[in-house]
């Protein structure tokens, strides 16, 4: 294995988001401690508590769920699609490296961004909510899981994006409405029982609800149900790469 | 010499119907500087990308040191430093990490003394902690080449190295690849320049249309196909040629004062001394003669012309 590359790509793509700061870091940050301040603080309060969970901590879950999620996939669609942009991916794609390296270091890298990301909204919301983590390790998976899974689809959406609008498109009008109607501030219990089924067909709201059992041992689906999604969409990821290199599209002629 | 790139009957059709090469056979010899000369759109740069691993051939094989490109590409692409045509860069990073990820990305250790020597050599050391955006386009060239030689590579392509790169940086390229090659390293670029093949090359291929015409060695080629020209500086102005002269390919000056005689010299008879002899049997002195030869460029259109 070519361990160099690895690292080389990881470190190129770590040292773009330190120079990149204000977007990577305090901007997901910011608007995250916005929707504290306004659901949390002062919405929250003059809303009941969901299954004994006070409004400004349960939303805390679903707040991290949409920054992992909207920041995995635009980390790695960028920095996979910036290359073809600029025509550097000749480098990439004439050094000694396989789809699996090539995969570790931008797929680690966004994945790595995303995680740090999560942990630092993670200790914001302890400044504004009363948290407690009930099963911190299962919170530490579904929060690694969850960050590979979604840095690998912004991978694909990345080869798969010709131009700078493609690539916001999945992010901004799928992956965006699908969180806010996954659960992310409310439980599904309070839709009308129709909408409760229309709503089990959104993947988000398995990512959402395991990640909320995490912190707080309540859930709106099967934890397993939730961790089971997670992991096909993975595969359904891993396998959606291996085609890519397979074939070569969008990177070969 | 033996070969360090074997290419059999190399074909690439692109989606589109496009046929860029058509059943290329070629032998580039391990040590050597190997122009491949084209007009735009011959199959040069589809040759180079199907070697490096960016363009996936439709039929045919190629090796390098005895390697499969497609099974064993590990081991091709560490031997192979690629410059492309294009200055594709990544502008936000510095002259130094942009070298020394190239240097990661193909497998190799840390080695900054190694980078150093190599920056240093391109004239780019100074300029080390420079982010890419604020170089010049001779900068940028230069570092593309630094990344390219990055790893160490035994096999260099060049595509299209000098191209928008004035007089001087060129011929300091030209001094660059003339010191890489004394270290052993295999050269094949790609060049419009002619002066640039003429000026370094080995051997000389010619492609048109995605067919290698010919390969041979420069000097080779330039002896064989090469018109050499006789001319005279006559001692006194002729208003036109001789009828006795007629049957030679000669020139008359406007002033009338030079006389242009083009030979072939591949030819048996150049016709030189009948000719000398006719001009003195029609009264025709001259005070000074000179001979001049065909260049490359003069070789290369008339082999493009007379393969459409």
């Amino acid at each position: 294995m070519n361990l160099y590359a690895v690292k080389a790509i990881y470190s190129f793509e770590m040292s773009r988001a330190v120079r990149t700061l204000m977007q990577s870091i305090v901007s997901p940050v910011l608007s995250t401690s916005l929707y504290f301040i306004v659901f949390g603080a002062a919405i929250g309060t003059r809303i009941a508590e969901i299954d004994g969970i006070a409004y400004g901590a349960f939303i805390v879950p679903g707040l991290i769920m949409l920054q992992l999620l909207t920041q995995s996939i635009s980390n790695a669609a960028f920095g996979i699609y910036f290359p073809r942009f600029t025509g550097t991916i000749y480098e990439l794609l004439s050094a000694p490296v396989s789809p699996l390296e090539i995969v570790l270091g931008f797929v680690g890298a966004a994945a790595t961004k995303s995680i740090v990301l999560g942990l630092i909204i993670l200790a914001t919301a302890a400044l504004f909510v009363d948290l407690h983590i009930a099963h911190p390790i299962w919170m530490l998976t579904f929060l690694v899981l969850t960050a590979i899974t979604f840095s690998l689809f912004g991978f694909i959406i990345g080869i798969w994006a010709d131009g700078f609008e493609k690539l916001q498109i999945i992010p901004l009008l799928i992956i965006t409405p699908l969180t806010f109607l996954g659960g992310t501030f409310y439980s599904i219990d309070m839709l009308p029982p129709f909408w409760q089924k229309v709503t089990l067909f959104n993947p988000v709201v398995y990512l959402v609800s395991g990640f909320r059992w995490s912190f707080f041992g309540v859930s709106d689906v099967n934890i397993y149900a939730s961790l089971g999604a997670t992991v096909g969409f993975l595969l359904l990821s891993l396998l959606i790469v291996w085609r890519i290199f397979k074939t070569g599209y969008r990177l070969k002629t | 010499m033996s070969a360090i790139i074997s290419i059999k009957n190399l074909s690439k059709t692109y989606a589109g119907g496009f046929q860029a090469l058509k059943h290329v056979d070629l032998d580039i010899r391990r040590g050597e500087i190997f122009a491949l000369l084209g007009p735009n759109g011959a199959g040069k740069t589809t040759l180079i990308s199907i070697i490096c691993g960016l363009v996936n051939p439709t039929t045919g094989s190629v090796t390098v040191d005895g390697s499969d490109i497609v099974k064993d590409y590990r081991r091709v692409r560490a031997m192979i430093g690629l410059v492309p045509q294009e200055l594709t860069t990544d502008h936000f990073e510095t002259v130094f990490n942009a070298v020394a990820f190239s240097r990661g990305l193909f497998g190799k250790a840390p080695n900054p003394a190694y980078i150093e020597k190599i920056l240093k050599s391109l004239s780019l050391w100074e300029k080390k902690d420079s982010r890419i955006m604020t170089l010049s386009g001779g900068m940028k060239r230069r570092l593309l080449i630094a990344k390219a030689l990055s790893h160490e590579p035994t096999v260099l392509f060049l595509d299209e190295p000098t191209a928008g790169v004035d007089v001087e940086l060129r011929k300091d390229m030209w001094q660059v690849v003339r010191d890489l090659r004394a270290t052993g390293v295999t050269i094949i670029l790609t060049t419009h320049y002619l002066e640039e093949a003429e000026e370094m090359a080995d051997r000389v291929g010619v492609i048109t249309r995605g067919e290698l015409i010919l390969v041979e060695d420069k000097a080779e080629l330039m002896r064989k196909l090469g018109k050499k020209q006789l001319i005279l500086q006559l001692d006194a102005a002729l208003t036109a040629l001789p009828e006795r002269l007629s049957g030679y390919d000669l020139e008359l000056s406007p002033d009338g004062k030079q006389l242009t005689f083009t030979y072939d010299t591949r030819a048996g008879r150049t016709g030189i001394t009948t000719l000398l002899n006719d001009m003195r049997d029609a009264g025709i002195g001259f005070v000074d003669l000179d001979t001049t030869q065909s260049s490359l460029e003069d070789i290369f259109v008339d082999l493009v012309r007379s393969n459409r």
